[in-house]
């Protein structure tokens, strides 16, 4: 008797706390500082945060760590849909906004007077901010403006040269086989749609456009034809490899000198740093290889912006500290030192990358190199459905990287085109 | 993905050595071994091993060497990977083993409790409807769990409860299986004499089920709390959809974070493997500590994972 009272007495308590505590974490009214919680992935932006926590008793910002930038979205999305759970702040890739705002789950930050930030950015990157509007759905953070990272004491044993325009670099790499049939200049990542719209971006393409009330899409164009015609000639040909990056054989090969260099981002030194430490000084950072070498060109791969969700209650105090953490020269300083992300805060970033990462110690004018490069960035445009047309990407060129044909490339790039409009007249829009 | 397939070949490795020895045990089968069987055999071992031994070689190497060496040939580094992977953002990867080890203790105890009684309840009372709820029970057995983490979010997300504990807690205190296996526990193993006996004392429902049937279903429970026990500590998919903050995550979700930091970030692969390597042990020790009260006559007709 005593004992099954007992067990409905702890049932009770049970019951009772998580009641409790139901009720502590869905009120949010309180009087007392206002709370933010950011869901980010850069790493160690926590330790950013805390310095304005430090400073901004009233704004206390809690950044939650998610995984990467795709499952970050797929959750805020799901939020959204349910109708609560959703953070105040979310760290979007510039791919990203576009859905985010057909989904009706970004605050628009104009009201709140974020246009004054325009200034601060250079254009292209804002105008995927304000998708080419008057509103701003987020402030940009960082960039990824694409490089040419090579192995310098391989290319001069080698007696290489550094390509400057694609059709040396197809050279090259024919050269690299010839000289030693162990290695790559380099490989075609049917994982990365990211990269692989980056080199597009280069070329000219800008697979969205907004024309009146109707969406255009420029998938299947001459410039993106271009860059697929030339990558799987080269891997038709067999001189390039058609592996994935970011696998385990490909930071084999980063560590063991059978990748010579790589089409990436000036976020590299963290990713090669991270994967082959060992590396460390030998290698040496140049621009992409040209179209056309009188006017240089790149594109970006990566990079990200910091944007306020319909769900937050507090859209103004959101915005004084994400104006702070993107502008503030004493947080970009932060985040470059801190975090490892090249700021998109152009007179932020100048004082910010005065001295080379560690890892490229033997380039010391790494971010001069970089900030000319970024400048060089061409205008893009994203679409609502990026997602699909990544997807339709890493679907259609995994399989022709598969085959080793550059026709197969060819036709994935009208299968994507494909793929992207009928998903987004599926989906309601309209498409010229 | 190799470390998330080892821990469920891990899983699986302990199980079969209680059926094989029913097998060799009681029916009079010959003794002797067919080569055949035996090479099967040693195949499959081989297949559910490998990938734990090569998780135990891996978590010995520093970063440089992991893809640079010998897949099998050990390195000396076991202590400064643990080293590194415990000071990861102040010690996270502890505070994932803890919650893990919250999630599981407390989910399994409270999932066992509850198929208990409702098992017992289906086996030995007669009410209205009985057939329907055992119906709708065992629809519930073929329905993956995976496919209910969306509803479930969107359920916990009106209350509100979403990125807390209880979101990962409460949706897996109700196992379908668990209230089955543990029906057929009650039939076999409390007789109505007993029941009817204490009854007859003048003994409670909850009395006679707390302190009389309970202790006689209790290797069949310790059956369902391993399975439930070992199926919360793998489980990815609901708190990876219910959790957003890194601090409640369990060690399977922390560890798949850890791999896919994105395009920008190094993936960590030293501290991953090492931490695979050391969310299984305590799996291996649990199974090998509540081994001897899993009774085989029991478990062996009525398991069937």
């Amino acid at each position: 008797m005593r004992k099954s009272f007992r067990a409905g007495a702890a049932l009770t308590v049970a019951t009772a706390a998580m009641l409790a505590t139901g009720c502590s974490a869905g009120s949010g009214a309180e009087p007392g500082p206002v709370e933010l919680t950011y869901w980010a992935w850069a790493p160690e932006l926590d330790k950013v945060v805390e310095v304005w926590n430090e400073e901004n008793p009233d704004i206390q910002v809690t950044v939650q760590k998610q995984d990467g930038g795709d499952p970050a979205i797929t959750k805020l999305l799901t939020a959204i849909k349910a109708g609560n759970g959703a953070p105040d702040l979310i760290q979007a890739e510039y791919q990203k906004i576009p859905t985010l705002v057909s989904s009706d789950a970004l605050t628009d930050l104009a009201p709140v007077g974020a246009g004054d930030l325009a200034g601060n950015f250079a254009d292209g990157v804002w105008s995927s901010v304000t998708l080419g509007g008057d509103s701003v759905y987020a402030v940009p953070q960082d960039s990824g403006p694409m490089m040419f990272f090579y192995r310098e004491d391989i290319f001069n044993e080698l007696g290489l040269t550094v390509p400057t325009t694609w059709d040396e670099y197809a050279e090259t790499a024919r050269a690299v086989r010839a000289a030693d049939p162990t290695k790559f200049l380099g490989t075609f990542s049917a994982n990365d749609a990211g990269w692989f719209t980056g080199l597009s971006q280069q070329a000219g393409a800008s697979w969205w456009g907004i024309d009146g009330e109707a969406w255009t899409v420029g998938v299947d164009e001459e410039p993106t034809q271009k860059v697929a015609e030339f990558w799987g000639g080269l891997v038709e040909e067999g001189v390039i490899d058609n592996t994935p990056m970011y696998t385990p054989e490909w930071n084999a090969g980063l560590n063991d000198g059978s990748r010579i260099a790589w089409t990436g981002a000036v976020w590299g030194p963290g990713v090669l740093g991270g994967n082959a430490p060992d590396t460390a000084g030998l290698w040496k950072v140049a621009p992409l290889p040209q179209w056309d070498a009188s006017t240089p060109a790149t594109g970006n791969w990566g990079g990200s912006s910091t944007g306020v969700t319909t769900q937050s209650e507090h859209p103004e105090e959101a915005l004084e500290f994400i104006t702070w953490l993107n502008t503030d020269p004493e947080a970009v300083a932060a985040l470059v030192e801190t975090s490892g992300i090249y700021p998109a805060d152009t007179a932020s970033a100048a004082s910010a990358l005065s001295k080379a990462p560690g890892f490229f110690g033997n380039q010391p004018d790494f971010y001069d190199v970089a900030a000319d490069i970024a400048k060089t960035v061409k205008p893009f445009t994203y679409g609502p459905n990026a997602n699909v047309t990544y997807s339709a990407y890493n679907d259609e060129f995994a399989k022709a990287a598969d085959a080793r044909s550059q026709a197969a490339f060819v036709d994935a790039v009208a299968v994507m085109q494909k793929i992207t409009v009928d998903d987004l007249e599926k989906a309601g829009f309209t498409v010229k | 993905m190799t470390t998330m397939l080892s821990l469920h070949s891990d899983e699986r490795k302990l199980v079969p050595p209680l059926t094989g020895r029913r097998k060799s045990g009681g029916n009079g089968i010959s003794h002797r071994a067919s080569p055949i069987a035996t090479a099967v055999l040693l195949l499959g071992a081989a297949y559910c091993l490998l990938p734990v031994l090569w998780v135990l070689v891996a978590s010995t190497k520093s970063g440089a060497e992991l893809f640079s060496t010998f897949t099998l040939l050990p390195s000396t580094h076991l202590f400064d990977n643990i080293a590194e992977l415990s000071v990861y953002r102040g010690g996270l990867f502890w505070r994932w083993m803890l919650n893990t080890a919250l999630y599981a203790g407390v989910g399994a105890i409270a999932s066992t409790y509850v198929s208990a009684l409702s098992g017992y309840v289906l086996a030995k009372f007669r009410f209205p409807g009985k057939g329907t709820v055992f119906a709708v029970l065992l629809m519930g057995v073929l329905v993956p769990g995976v496919i209910l983490a969306i509803p479930q979010y969107l359920l916990m997300a009106q209350f509100e409860l979403t990125n807390t504990y209880w979101s990962v807690l409460l949706p897996q205190i109700i196992s379908p299986y668990g209230i089955y296996l543990a029906r057929i526990y009650a039939a076999a193993s409390v007789p109505d004499e007993v029941i009817e006996a204490a009854r007859t004392e003048g003994a409670k429902e909850l009395y006679i089920f707390n302190r009389i049937a309970t202790p006689m279903m209790l290797p069949g429970l310790v059956t369902i709390f391993l399975f439930s026990f070992v199926g919360i500590w793998n489980n990815f998919m609901l708190p990876y959809i219910m959790l957003g903050d890194d601090k409640l995550f369990p060690i399977t979700v922390g560890l798949h974070g850890l791999l896919n930091q994105g395009a920008t970030v190094p993936a960590l692969y030293t501290s991953v493997i090492t931490g695979a390597l050391l969310s299984i042990l305590p799996l291996i020790a649990i199974f090998l500590l509540l081994q001897r009260y899993w009774r085989v006559d029991l478990a062996a007709g009525a398991v069937k994972a």
